[in-house]
């Protein structure tokens, strides 16, 4: 019963929240309620008793994803509202495909659920008593899917790697620290002595 | 008020259209785009925990663990690029992103 009212309260914000993400006219509220959207579907992980996914959910996405998000709609100075044109002209097609898609979806669903793998599978399977979801995973995670766990590694690599160079870039008049040229520097280099003549003064171009 | 599987496989199927319905009305603003994107990942990780739960099988979470290895990095890449569209061009118009057609 709570499972129950639990389940349906989660699953309509995550689908309010989810439809104010796409129709919101602030994109800064969009984000906002993609951050909800994603810690109700965070509290459906729970309920299904994916407990280390669910935190995966918080952590990743509404503690870096999203305040990305959020970073780069506030950086950018651009007229959001001239972006909303074509909004009413594209409502209609979208309604429809969305329609669509949505009516096949549950169909498939519905057909699965009552006659393909799963069916007759009405309650979740009981968690193993002596082990964690946690540990459930890391069991398959470092024997099973160790290779895919380090591709997994490469992609984040290449994506950092990736961004920093698309976003990296050095504006030619300030000025930097040169490492090297710290480094190759030396007395005989940096230095040169000059023999003044008593009361003659150096002129600049002597200097230079 | 039992929850089933296709309680979830409902939920997941609303946001993923929801996703799509988002890509189509609007197609100017590339951030809701992304966002819209994330949604739909968002949906089949859903699926995959749910399918996971009921199949009894830890496979459908490790799964989702890499749908959601992947969309950070989409994420981090196409903010980049956004970053680096709108220092070039002031603005973030897909449309207008037709430079590289031939």
């Amino acid at each position: 019963m709570l499972q129950g009212i639990a389940f349906y309260l989660l699953a309509a914000t995550a689908v309010v929240s989810g439809l104010l993400v796409v129709t919101a006219r602030n994109p800064v509220h969009s984000v906002l309620f993609l951050i909800l959207a994603f810690f109700s579907s965070a509290g459906l992980f729970v309920l299904l008793g994916a407990e280390f996914l669910a935190m995966l959910l918080v952590v990743v996405y509404v503690g870096a994803v999203a305040v990305l998000f959020l970073f780069v709609v506030m950086m950018l100075d651009v007229d959001f509202l001239k972006l909303r044109g074509g909004y009413a002209r594209y409502l209609p097609i979208g309604a429809i495909v969305a329609a669509v898609l949505l009516f096949e979806m549950i169909l498939v669903s519905i057909a699965v659920v009552q006659g393909g793998a799963t069916a007759g599978l009405t309650a979740p399977g009981a968690p193993s008593a002596d082990m964690t979801n946690v540990e459930a995973i890391g069991r398959v995670l470092y024997t099973d899917y160790v290779y895919f766990f380090q591709a997994a590694g490469i992609v984040l690599l290449i994506a950092m790697i990736g961004a920093i160079t698309l976003t990296l870039r050095h504006k030619p008049h300030i000025k930097r620290q040169n490492i090297s040229d710290q480094v190759n520097r030396s007395a005989a280099k940096a230095m040169e002595v000059k023999s003044v003549q008593t009361g003659q003064g150096v002129s600049p171009e002597e200097l230079l | 008020m039992d929850i089933g599987l296709i309680h979830y496989l409902s939920v997941a199927a609303i946001l993923f259209t929801i996703g799509v319905f988002g890509i189509f009305v609007n197609r100017k603003n590339v951030i809701i785009i992304l966002m819209s994107i994330e949604l739909i990942l968002l949906a089949v990780n859903i699926n995959f925990v749910a399918f996971s739960t009921y199949l009894n099988d830890i496979s459908g979470q490790i799964m989702a663990m890499f749908v959601l290895t992947v969309a950070a990095a989409e994420a981090a890449v196409g903010l980049a690029v956004l970053v680096t569209f709108f220092r070039n061009r002031g603005d973030i118009a897909v449309d207008d992103a037709s430079v590289m057609k031939g």
